[in-house]
């Protein structure tokens, strides 16, 4: 079973730096898992604890249901590929494709046949006897999941795979990764700090701050159902907008709100809101794509003046605020908004994310 | 509006300029291959001649002396001794400084010590007294422990202070690598020792040229050391020209700047042959992969 099971890991380094604390994570047979957050939060430490190249403080890594604590980075069984491609510059391509296949002690006429197959699945064929410096940065990505992939090992970990490439480059290569996992059904970890990236990869999201694992879902329930505020904030593109206001309690199935401006809101929301006792000091979060612009004001929504408006294509990001606070709204690119203009937005029932004073996600 | 420059280039007027102020600097090295070519009346015309007609006669005379009584057969002089004794000396402790020199600075760089700067600085503070302090206690040391006059001394005295030298400059070479490389070669099933000389050693390369020369030189050139530690055999060239001065001839300037010519072609051979490493070397790191 190519399976990786992180139990309790604790890393602080000898400054005392505590680098990542007491993280749970267990990515399955085939799974994709990617390892979310801003730079500084751990997801590298411990992705480097996994693949040997960084002492565990504290807790257990098992590989495949084998305690791999004690276990050098070459005993492990473990391919990685590095954020900058960590190709070897005196080999060749051929060179560099082969080398992990050294240590497994394969026959020479073994070994070019893997790379022959490698090489064909990653259209690398005509540079084969090229050297690292002579390749465009595509190549150089490719070579490196060329590396990782010519093994036979437990798991493959990535170090933002794609954080070097352009934009068009980006998509083409994160669907060929995708394409390339998915025919390997082993147990895989991406580090990213792009969210897109990991949206669109993984089949489950950890998101991380300072060290500590946020939320552990599907990319959909990442975006959908952000279990706290740092989550909320750190998803999505635009931001979503988070909105202070105080509980005032609930009529029927919709939540009352007092915002600090002094308008007031009537939404939809979770029923495990019922519970806050009314003055409860809440956040409000609704994505800018999820305010509807309304003819008329409206119970459940609000009206603000537009500050700033950002055209984005296909859609218009304005920015709006009354004084108090301020929000983001998109809408499609035909609507016409003009600075200075006085908006009535509604929040889209279903869409309203209440955070306790705790920060954590009211739901139920 | 027309540039005054076109970006990129230097122009004639600025190649000129730095051609007249090369010339000012080589032109000592100039006067001495030239005067290696001049007869003696030649060499100490005044005004200096430029143009003179050139005689190999001063190459002759350093490997054979003329047998001034008779007309006997000339007889051989000691300088292919001391241009052998030169190269290997400079070379050997040379090499032997850089093998050492680099599996220290990795071992430096890549498995610290606790306190791992101090050691470097203390490696540093064995080159801050200048030689002619130290050479009496050595010479006395060696002359006690039988190395005096021999091979082995002068190679190992060289090889020790060319060591501080190559440890910090090699280390360097080896901090600027991308350790990533390393992670990845381990992940790979790398052995440290394939490590060492599969990965971290290729990548060094031209640093490594780089410090040989270094090093070379200044062994190449030595002459305090050279003076008082080596005997009759393992003279060294800087040695064996001064030796050429004075005496009842006075200065034969055109028989010294013969052997100072023969003496900058092996070095500006290696210099030669190892530029493009030489000038990647010392380069290194400040160009990013």
């Amino acid at each position: 079973m190519a399976t990786i099971d992180i139990k309790d890991v604790t890393k602080v380094y000898p400054n005392g730096f505590k680098a990542v604390e007491r993280i749970n994570l267990s990515v399955g047979q085939g799974e994709v898992m990617c390892l979310l957050g801003p730079s500084g939060c751990g997801k590298t430490t411990t992705l480097r604890m996994v693949a040997g190249l960084e002492d565990i403080t504290e807790g257990e890594c098992q590989i495949g249901g084998r305690r791999v604590n004690d276990l050098l980075a070459r005993e492990r069984n473990v391919a990685m590929a590095f954020q900058f491609y960590a190709l070897y510059p005196s080999l060749t391509v051929a060179e560099n494709l082969k080398f992990p296949l050294h240590a497994e002690g394969r026959s020479h006429t073994e070994m070019d046949a893997k790379v022959r197959q490698v090489a064909k699945t990653l259209q690398l064929e005509s540079v084969l006897g090229r050297k690292p410096a002579q390749l465009s940065e595509g190549e150089k990505q490719r070579v490196a999941v060329g590396r990782s992939i010519i093994r036979d090992p437990e798991c493959f970990l990535f170090d933002e795979p794609l954080s070097r490439l352009d934009v068009t480059l980006r998509e083409q290569m994160r669907g060929e990764i995708k394409e390339v996992l998915s025919g390997l059904s082993k147990a895989t970890v991406i580090v990213t700090h792009d969210q897109l990236e990991a949206l669109t990869m993984a089949d489950r999201i950890a998101v991380m701050r300072a060290g500590i694992i946020e939320q552990v879902a599907t990319p959909h329930d990442i975006f959908a159902k952000p279990a706290n505020l740092f989550v909320a904030g750190f998803i999505g593109t635009p931001q979503m907008n988070l909105i202070p206001a105080s509980f005032t309690g609930m009529d029927g199935g919709h939540g009352g709100f007092a915002l600090p401006g002094g308008q007031k809101i009537l939404v939809q929301v979770d029923p495990a809101v019922s519970r806050l006792a009314p003055g409860t000091e809440i956040t409000l979060g609704i994505r800018p794509r999820n305010l509807e612009i309304m003819p008329e004001p409206v119970p459940d929504g609000l009206t603000l003046q537009v500050d700033i408006v950002e055209p984005m294509g296909a859609e218009t990001l304005a920015h709006l605020s009354d004084g108090a606070q301020s929000m983001r709204v998109v809408c499609d690119w035909r609507v016409p908004i003009d600075e200075g203009d006085r908006l009535h937005v509604r929040f889209q029932p279903g869409y309203v994310h209440v955070f306790g004073p705790d920060e954590q996600a009211v739901r139920s | 509006m027309t540039r005054s420059r076109e970006i990129g280039r230097a122009g004639w007027g600025w190649t000129a300029f730095a051609g007249i102020i090369a010339l000012i600097y080589f032109f000592p090295v100039m006067w001495i291959i030239m005067t290696a070519f001049k007869t003696r009346p030649d060499a100490l015309a005044v005004p200096p001649k430029f143009f003179f007609t050139p005689t190999l006669d001063n190459f002759v005379g350093v490997f054979f002396r003329a047998v001034i009584s008779g007309g006997g057969a000339a007889q051989a002089t000691e300088f292919p001794l001391y241009f052998f004794n030169s190269i290997f000396i400079a070379g050997v402790s040379c090499l032997l400084a850089l093998i050492i020199g680099t599996i220290a600075a990795y071992g430096f760089s890549r498995y610290p010590l606790k306190g791992n700067e101090t050691y470097m600085f203390i490696i540093l503070t064995t080159r801050m007294m200048p030689a002619i302090v130290v050479v009496i206690p050595i010479f006395l040391m060696f002359r006690e422990i039988g190395l005096s006059g021999t091979y082995a001394g002068i190679i190992f005295l060289y090889t020790a202070f060319n060591l501080p030298f190559t440890i910090w400059m090699v280390r360097s070479f080896f901090d600027e690598l991308n350790t990533e490389i390393e992670d990845a070669a381990r992940m790979d099933g790398a052995t440290e020792r394939q490590l060492f000389f599969g990965i971290c050693l290729p990548q060094v390369k031209a640093g490594l040229a780089a410090t040989f020369v270094f090093g070379l030189i200044l062994t190449w050139n030595e002459f305090l050391f050279a003076l008082l530690l080596t005997g009759v055999d393992t003279r060294t060239v800087p040695v064996a020209m001064a030796r050429t001065l004075g005496g009842e001839m006075g200065v034969d300037y055109g028989l010294l700047a013969a052997i100072v010519t023969l003496f900058l072609i092996p070095i500006f051979f290696v210099t030669f042959l190892l530029q493009n490493q030489l000038l990647r070397g010392v380069t290194f790191g400040t160009v990013r992969k």
